[in-house]
């Protein structure tokens, strides 16, 4: 009794802060997020189908056949019935067939490689992942920013992601998906944020001392004009980011503040990504290309 | 390079109080220790029955104490994980810095899986697989108690990593390239990868002593079909065991490569590439998670048979459902890393591989369900083990397949939803099987019952704990709180976390319960006797030999002709039969050869972690030396004389008879 009324509490509790609590994957401000939420949502649905029954009987058959109730029947022997095994394999195979189902096409649908569809002209940020801090370069605008990313929302936003150190995870949960990011190598991923806001973006991927503090800010700004006075914010900072900024960058620190270069040296992501291709001499490379080429971008 | 290679006194961390003091404690306990067996002279017991013994028996209850010990380390880690994130909440530092909470997080992941769960889960098949097929010993027995102490040497490497230099500060999946030497130029991943890699060669050999076993030693009669459920369970599990373990051997091999000899396998540079190391992880990690679940399905088959009196529902089902699980347990690996780029058919064909291992385990499910159907089911504590795994695990199942949809695994990857996720199925899964195995075969092992209120107490604690540890940390996940993070500052999240050290200490409770339950039992012995060898009314074989067992298991080969063997022999009434005469009884010699192997090799990854090349070849050297010695030696075995036998037999019949009036 009391553990059934503990529980009672519990899901109460439960019901009253989840539908308080915002900022997470269920709370999305971005189409992906939307469709994902929506997956989760009906994937667990159809297995509720079958869990719930099996919680049920599982309680309800260990409390019906429990010792020392001689009234029910007692089939000792009884180990094998073609109909129940039929039914048994059925029933999960059937829920199966339709997960997968709703699998093949929503991993289709919601694929990070997959340009998004919409009427706004995308914009691209090149995104890369350092100890432990996150620089993004707007190759468009010859702009770059340290833990601050703008976009403008209802336009769609082109990610390039690399790494210059171990693997982290470059992920805005509200947003949606989230991608590896990998050093010599350019993996991608493509949001959109439906409504403006200010979205905490993470790593999702630990990555040593810093991680935690690997945190950065995702502004999607209500208008096409306010993102410009984003741009031209940025763009006063006389700072130039180049190879040799960039190393100064790259230098391990925690909880990196806020850093905006107002001018990029053209093919910097590319620099980043290609260093790891040329340090030893006499290796041919030329066969990774596919690789590692930021402007083709595939990792497999 | 010094006599002592990295060695040095600063190795020490004088610095950190929790470490020193968890030394210091552990020390006092060791002395104590020694100062107990010195007292009560059990030195030459020690040695001689125990530590050199290859009695399958003995091992696994090594091995099972082994897993305890490991099992208050790990936990220690866990709570220590817990109580950082409940202090470190709206910016605070908490009271673990990276440089150590890093360490724990990897030493908790790694002690609990490699040196908890397969210690746990192979002590109790060391223990049952061999009776139940009515065999004397496994087919190796003395690769057994090599395995054994490999197994241990891994152990101890890890745990003095805590007091000289430091563990891995990498995750328990050691990814590369944070594990390569440009970002962890300690020794801590060393700690790692030789802790590994000199327990995983015991896991393997482990692996196909027990294939040989099962396929070799089976008692006259006994087809495959008509082997106990948890024999074949854990055949399955040794299938995947040894066709999984090389690939780690192989992929920590090139990671070793990489950091001794400046190869370029994972680094950034040089041409490696990262992602190799994590699918060939993977592609031993996922088959590793099914080695440990299966033999705990199979300790539930045998607990729901059992004590609800009744025949295993499907047992042809379920022995096929179990090798659909181990086959597509090979196929799914990719699911670890959704998020790695790869196209959307690769991601999709995984996802729905993973899905399809449902299928089998559903079928599980309904198995026990309709095993429980008209039957007569008592409620003891290994029977709430097994409802409480039936109702956690189908929760933790569940949350398996949403993580298998790529669509919902890009925003649930890594997040603390996965944690819920694989602790849900571990914990749920395969702990609360060696928890039910643990009480169901305690009296088998030791000849008394353990005692049932603290039991039930215990698993109380544990499940409850469970459920107010782990929900929370799914509500975190959907909130977007990952995994590894040190200290937070987001006040929606604190209820959450807080209520999750609340469930650690719960669960705590219920480990102090357990060792409690050890001590009344023990105190209580005289009251608690299994006289029978049969104190459950079991349908398999391993309960027709006494409690515990004779060394030899059995005094004449038994002859099977059903899967419920023993319940087959008391209908049939020859069970507890007694013999005019019995033939002499082939048996190994306990050998020391094994512990010696054990360490030198282990001695040798010492030398490796810390870069003393002459230790490092005195080590393998020795560890030859002692195999070749072994190796030509004649002197392995001997024979149990008919009239030993007999007395052995009439004193448990004798016992038998009193104990059934």
């Amino acid at each position: 009794m009391l553990i059934r009324n503990l529980s009672k509490a519990a899901l109460a509790i439960f019901a009253i802060l989840l539908s308080g609590c915002a900022g997470g994957v269920l709370d999305p401000k971005g189409q992906i997020g939307i469709d994902e939420k929506h997956l989760i949502v009906v994937a667990t649905l159809l297995m509720l189908i079958v869990v719930i029954p099996v919680i049920f009987m599982t309680l309800y058959f260990a409390w019906k056949y429990r010792d020392g109730r001689d009234q029910e029947i007692y089939a000792p022997k009884w180990a094998h019935s073609k109909n129940i095994e039929i039914v048994v394999w059925l029933v999960p195979i059937v829920i199966v067939i339709i997960l997968g189902v709703i699998t093949w096409g929503s991993t289709h649908d919601l694929d990070p490689y997959k340009p998004l569809e919409h009427e706004a002209k995308p914009i691209t940020v090149e995104v890369v992942s350092l100890n432990w801090k996150w620089l993004f370069i707007y190759p468009e605008l010859g702009i770059a920013s340290v833990n601050e990313l703008a976009f403008p929302a209802n336009v769609p936003v082109n990610f390039k992601i690399t790494s210059d150190t171990a693997m982290n995870s470059f992920f805005i949960p509200q947003l949606g998906s989230q991608i590896y990011s990998m050093a010599g190598m350019a993996t991608q991923l493509h949001l959109i944020a439906n409504e403006p806001g200010t979205f905490n973006g993470i790593s999702a991927n630990y990555s040593g001392a810093g991680f935690t503090g690997m945190k950065f800010k995702a502004i999607a700004t209500a208008t096409a004009e306010d993102f410009d006075a984003w741009v031209a914010k940025v763009k006063q900072q006389s700072r130039n980011l180049d190879s040799q900024s960039y190393k100064a960058l790259a230098i391990e620190s925690e909880n990196n503040p806020v850093e905006y270069y107002g001018t990029v040296s053209k093919g910097m992501f590319n620099q980043i990504v290609m260093q790891y291709m040329h340090k030893d001499a006499g290796m041919d490379m030329s066969h990774h290309s596919g690789h590692s080429s930021p402007n083709n971008g595939e990792t497999e | 390079m010094s006599f002592l290679g990295k060695l040095t006194l600063e190795s020490v961390p004088y610095q950190e109080p929790i470490i020193m003091v968890t030394l210091a404690v552990v020390a006092i306990i060791g002395i104590m220790l020694v100062g107990l067996i010195t007292k009560y002279k059990k030195w030459g017991v020690l040695w001689n029955d125990w530590i050199t013994s290859v009695d399958h028996k003995r091992l696994g209850i090594m091995y099972i104490v082994l897993a305890f010990v490991m099992l208050v380390r790990g936990f220690s880690d866990a709570i220590m994980m817990r109580t950082q994130q409940a202090l470190a909440v709206n910016g605070a530092a908490g009271y673990l810095p990276p440089e150590h909470y890093d360490q724990i997080f990897t030493a908790h992941g790694v002690i609990m899986i490699i040196f908890m769960a397969m210690p746990f889960m192979i002590g109790l098949m060391n223990l049952v697989v061999p009776l139940q097929i009515g065999a004397r010993d496994v087919a190796f027995p003395f690769l057994n108690n090599l395995s054994f102490w490999l197994t241990t040497g891994g152990a101890i490497l890890i745990n003095i990593s805590l007091g000289l230099g430091e563990f891995a500060k990498t995750g328990w999946v050691a990814y590369p390239p944070l594990s390569e030497l440009s970002f962890s130029p300690g020794v801590g991943v060393d700690y790692y990868i030789w802790a590994l890699q000199i327990s995983g060669i015991g896991t393997t050999l482990t692996g196909v002593n027990f294939i040989a076993t099962v396929l070799k030693m089976r008692a006259p009669g006994m087809k495959l079909m008509q082997m106990p459920i948890f024999t074949w369970t854990c055949t399955w599990a040794n299938i995947l065991i040894v066709a999984s373990f090389p690939i780690l051997t192989a992929v920590l091999g090139m990671l070793t490569l990489d950091r001794y000899m400046g190869f370029h396998f994972f680094t950034n540079d040089g041409g490696g590439n990262a992602m190799m190391y994590i699918n060939l992880f993977w592609a031993w990690g996922h088959p590793e998670v099914y080695i440990l679940v299966l033999p705990a399905f199979g300790i539930f088959s045998e607990v729901i048979s059992t004590f609800t009196s009744k025949r295993l529902f499907g047992y042809k089902s379920m022995v096929w459902a179990s090798g659909a699980i181990s086959v597509l347990g090979f196929i799914v690996w990719l699911h670890h890393f959704f998020t790695m780029g790869s196209s959307a058919n690769v991601n999709a064909f995984f996802g729905v591989m993973t899905m399809v291992i449902a299928v089998p385990t559903g079928v599980k499910l309904f198995n026990w369900l309709f095993t429980i159907y008209r039957g007569r089911l008592k409620f003891t504590v290994p029977v709430l083990w097994t409802l409480g795994f039936m109702t956690t695990f189908t929760i933790g199942g569940m949350t398996g397949v949403l993580l298998a949809l790529p669509g919902a695994d890009y925003v649930l990857h890594n997040s603390l939803f996965l944690i819920a996720h694989f602790h849900n199925t571990i914990i749920g899964g395969a702990v609360f099987g060696y928890f039910a195995g643990f009480a169901y075969w305690f009296p088998k092992a030791m000849g008394f019952k353990l005692n049932e209120r603290l039991g039930k107490a215990a698993f109380w604690c544990w499940q409850i704990g469970f459920y107010v540890t782990f929900m929370p940390l799914y509500v975190l996940g959907f909130l977007g709180m990952t995994r590894r993070i040190n200290h937070t500052d987001n006040p929606d999240w604190n209820i959450w976390i807080y209520l999750a050290a609340v469930g650690a200490f719960i669960i705590f409770v219920g480990i102090i319960l357990q060792f409690v339950q050890l001590y009344v039992s023990f105190r209580d012995r005289e009251q608690n006797l299994d006289t029978t060898g049969d104190p459950w009314n079991g349908h398999t074989l391993e309960w027709s030999t006494s409690s515990p067992p004779q060394f030899y298991n059995f005094a004449k080969d038994p002859q099977v002709s059903d899967i419920d063997c023993f319940t087959d022999m008391k209908e049939k009434g020859e069970a507890y039969q007694r013999y005019e005469s019995y033939q002499p009884i082939h048996m190994p010699k306990n050998t020391a050869s094994g512990i010696l192997m054990a360490l030198g090799i282990t001695a040798a990854g010492f030398a490796a972690i810390w870069h003393i090349l002459w230790l490092a070849i005195a080590g393998m050297l020795g560890a030859f030396v002692v195999f070749l010695f072994r190796a030509y030696s004649n002197d392995h075995d001997y024979y149990v004389q008919p009239d030993e036998i007999a007395r052995i037999e009439n004193a448990h019949l004798d016992k038998v008879a009193r104990g059934r009036i």
